[in-house]
């Protein structure tokens, strides 16, 4: 594996799926430094439950792919160490939801560190993790939790909406000297998508225009852009030309990207798979009113996931979550009659 | 006791515990001037399980710590005047100012912190001792604990991964009776922590938390075998606090009779006493205890002397997060 950085559009681009996409960017990484290891539950033998780790293991060993009991608090807690103590680990959470089983380590210890130590000490780790409703997993298993992690100063927060993405934000994480919560979505772990043959990596705090249009300016990240594309191009059909912005990371947020969009399209709609209540999406509209509130021609919708668990049934479920349909009919609320935000 | 000790390394040993006794009581004069603020757990009373333990240790080991951590930082060879800078919050301090008394650390003197958090700390230690068995090193860590902490998921989930990993860990639990104002025995239905640890086949044994001899020997042992892959291990240091949790706690539900006896059992002079049994001349002890008088005092003002973040720079500081 070349060690050189090679600019995307030099290299030859392949389709790959995303979860092909997150351990190129893993293998690629453990090549490159002895320190990166990795450590979760089932992810050397059986490769993950969604497969991101596979064959990891007959490359580089038990010792840098290692198997946990079920103990979040305190494999959590061991990543936290070793990266103090020099090591880059990246620790799989295998739900999100689980997450909340290590959020001391996570919030105080791994958050705080390098601020309670005056800035001498470092935490470069990684929590690799997968939130989001999809096929019926229900209220423990499905969840949208970026907002915790957002809220908690001294995290980065990462969250991929596509293969390309994923690799290069993960390889950017891993060299990160801060804590990285990662987020991947389970419905795109079997998405294809084209990624490029060169190394590259992309830096945390630039988000990406994923598609460029004038009338309205959709934010959305994660599960949420593909979704997002596809009900622009439904639009489009009906002469709406939206632009999608993807931050790709939350934390730091690419506020300069969200509001030359919100210059330029004057219509703003956030779109976030979480519940409505508390969420990032709040944060974003209130950070584009504070900088931007002369530009918009009417208010910010935000289409959000219900204030609810999400149910088991699939129909339901469903109903739990921003849809192609509910998109566009969020769009077109913001561009032809201005009027009140609501969930979905 | 069987080994017979030197002269000299029995000095080392009471300087350091006549250092930490001294820092603890002049800070809290410090804290009673209004100098220092927060929170303030003393460690008075346990100075000899700091001290034997980091004896036992080699100076590229590391140690992870509690909320009540001035001890082990200092039997860890802190400095002192970063330590009072810290307590008084200024920017010469080990952490800027930004950590105060529960979070000082030094990582690159294998402090790898203090710890706000009961049992906070455990899991972080696995993790440093987990390094050390992925680079091929033979470092030990060592991690303090209190009784409360062996309450708490984490202890037990600790204990059970650096034992099914073999990691070169020492798990020291400072078992001072009191998880804040509750007793142990109200705490958990088996008071002898130690055998928390043969639940989980680890090698685990308990000392007198009170005899700094008693507690280096246990130490020494543990660290040799997490050197030669045989830990981790765990050893209780049964020991009394000489006060409440904090400054501000009087700590009334502590029975008058126990506390006197640990105080007749005090780690100071117990290892004062055996310092003169073994010859050292008293003028001699005093010179050694008037040296670190005189250089906590220097730390003092020096600390007094620093200057604190400007609100300005910690803007930038934080600015990161």
């Amino acid at each position: 594996m070349s060690g050189t950085p090679t600019a995307p559009a030099a290299s030859a681009a392949r389709t790959i799926l995303y979860r092909e996409a997150l351990n190129e960017a893993l293998r690629e990484e453990m090549r490159r430094d002895p320190g990166v290891f990795l450590m979760g539950e089932g992810i050397a033998e059986r490769g993950g439950s969604y497969k991101v780790t596979m064959d990891l293991l007959s490359e580089f060993g038990p010792s840098r792919v290692i198997d946990t009991p079920i103990s979040e608090a305190s494999f959590v807690g061991a990543g936290v160490g070793a990266a103090i103590a020099g090591m880059r680990p990246v620790v799989e959470i295998l739900f999100v939801d689980f997450a909340l089983l290590a959020m001391d380590q996570i919030c105080n210890q791994a958050a705080k560190f390098r601020f309670m130590t005056g800035g001498r000490g470092r935490v470069p780790l990684v929590i690799r993790t997968q939130g989001g409703a999809g096929n019926g997993l229900a209220a423990q298993h499905s969840q949208s939790l970026e907002a915790l992690f957002y809220h908690v100063p001294g995290l980065r927060v990462a969250v991929p909406s596509n293969a390309y993405d994923a690799k290069g934000l993960l390889k950017a994480a891993i060299r990160l000297d801060d804590p990285v919560i990662f987020i991947e979505h389970k419905l795109l772990y079997m998405t294809p998508g084209e990624v490029p043959e060169g190394e590259y990596l992309i830096e945390f705090g630039k988000g990406e225009v994923k598609r460029p249009g004038h009338d309205a300016t959709v934010i959305a990240w994660s599960n949420m852009v593909p979704r997002c594309l596809a009900a622009a191009s439904r639009l489009a059909d009906e002469g709406i030309d939206v632009e999608v912005v993807d931050p790709r990371t939350l934390v730091p947020l690419d506020l300069e990207l969200i509001l030359a969009s919100v210059r330029k399209t004057e219509h703003v709609v956030i779109v976030q798979e979480a519940a409505r209540r508390g969420g990032v999406a709040s944060d974003i509209a209130s950070l584009i009113q504070a900088e931007a509130f002369d530009y918009l021609d009417a208010p910010i919708e935000i289409l959000a996931g219900v204030n609810s668990p999400i149910p088991f049934n699939l129909t339901l479920e469903k109903a739990c979550v921003p849809q192609e349909e509910d998109i566009v009919r969020a769009v077109k609320r913001a561009v032809y009659a201005p009027g009140g935000t609501d969930g979905v | 006791m069987t080994t017979s000790y030197s002269g000299q390394f029995l000095a080392d040993l009471y300087r350091t515990l006549y250092t930490i006794r001294l820092f603890e009581t002049r800070c809290i004069q410090l804290y009673r001037e209004g100098l220092i603020r927060g929170y303030f757990h003393p460690y008075l009373g346990e100075e000899a399980i700091a001290t034997g333990v980091c004896a036992a240790l080699r100076k590229d080991d590391m140690i992870a710590s509690t909320h009540r951590g001035h001890g082990h930082c200092i039997a860890r060879g802190a400095d002192f005047r970063g330590m009072v800078a810290e307590l008084l919050g200024r920017k010469s301090g080990y952490c800027q100012g930004l950590g105060g008394s529960m979070h000082i650390a030094d990582v690159a003197a294998g402090n790898l912190g203090a710890n706000g958090i009961v049992g906070g700390g455990v899991p972080i230690a696995v993790g440093a001792a987990l390094t050390s068995k992925l680079r091929g090193d033979d470092r030990v860590t060592a991690v303090f604990m209190s009784d409360g902490a062996v309450n708490n998921g984490v202890f037990c989930e600790s204990l059970n991964l650096a034992a099914v990993w073999s990691l070169p860990l020492m798990l020291v639990i400072e078992n001072n009776q009191y998880a804040v104002s509750t007793p142990v025995e109200q705490a958990t239905r088996e008071p002898e922590l130690y055998r928390r640890g043969r639940a989980f086949k680890v090698s685990s044994r308990q000392v007198d938390g009170n005899d700094v001899l008693a507690v280096y020997e246990e130490a020494s042992e543990a660290a040799r075998k997490c050197r030669e892959g045989q830990g981790p291990v765990l050893i209780e240091a049964k020991t009394f606090r000489h006060g409440g949790h904090h400054v501000n706690d009087p700590g009334n539900y502590m029975p008058r009779q126990r506390l006197d006896y640990y105080r007749s059992r005090d780690p100071i002079d117990c290892a004062r006493r055996k310092l003169l049994a073994a010859g050292v001349p008293e003028a001699e002890v005093r010179g050694l205890e008037s040296q670190v008088e005189r250089e906590l005092e220097n730390a003092i003002d020096f600390a007094k002397a620093s200057p604190e973040m400007q609100v300005e720079e910690f803007r930038a500081f934080a600015e990161a997060y």
